[in-house]
């Protein structure tokens, strides 16, 4: 049993640095600044994870007490990768692409981001017909 | 066993630490920039953890739970700053 748990600690933190390092060789290898952002925000929050992971293994199994703390950490990091992720990609839409070299919307408009003061009163006033007198 | 796992997940860490590091130094665009010192934020509290789990103590959880706080704070404070020319507005 003792030797099951410590094959379990040992395969878990070898898969987290193999993520680890993909995540961080991902992010210097790929050539496209939208392709760059998935290495690091998947492969590496998958690598502190496993790490996490072993680590409340071998308190469970080893010191003899459940220990909660990585619990914590990992739940914030699932929930904070996304966004941090979200607020990357923004950053270069609006850096460097235009609405132009932008994907199609779909419908005939433009991605909302791109908008402008003038193109939200028009969505605006799209949406509110203004009363009858 | 769990010894050199250990070690070997402490090398990959430390390796993909020195990568960011380089990307960094030469990242295109400010995004990019952005990215890896999330990244590197990322490793940090990977480090942290193996670090606490080797010496065998918890004091390094705590560590690890601020350094992702501020790393989640200063990112999204960076790349508003970087939208909005302004981060409380």
């Amino acid at each position: 049993m003792e030797n099951l748990f410590e094959l379990l600690v040992a395969a878990f933190l070898v898969i987290a640095g193999i993520f680890g390092i993909v995540g961080s060789f991902g992010l210097i290898k790929l050539n496209d600044p939208m392709s760059r952002l998935h290495a690091p925000t998947k492969a590496t929050t998958l690598g502190v994870g496993g790490v996490l992971l072993a680590s409340m293994l071998h308190a469970a199994a080893f010191e003899e007490h459940f220990s909660y703390h990585e619990l914590m950490i990992t739940l914030f990091l699932f929930l904070t990768a996304p966004i941090t992720a979200n607020f990357i990609a923004k950053v270069h839409i609006h850096r460097q692409e235009t609405r132009e070299t932008m994907p199609e919307a779909g419908g005939d408009d433009h991605w909302a981001t791109h908008d402008t003061p003038e193109d939200e009163e028009r969505r605006h006033a799209a949406h509110n017909p203004p009363a009858e007198e | 066993m769990i010894e050199s796992a250990a070690t070997f997940a402490f090398a990959c860490f430390a390796l993909a630490m020195l990568m960011n590091l380089w990307k960094v130094v030469t990242a295109p665009d400010v995004a990019d920039r952005i990215l890896a010192l999330d990244t590197m934020f990322i490793n940090a509290i990977a480090l942290m953890v193996l670090y606490g789990m080797a010496l065998g103590t918890e004091i390094f959880f705590e560590a690890a739970m601020i350094i992702a706080m501020l790393g989640f704070v200063s990112t999204v404070a960076y790349a508003r700053f970087i939208l909005r020319g302004n981060i409380i507005e």
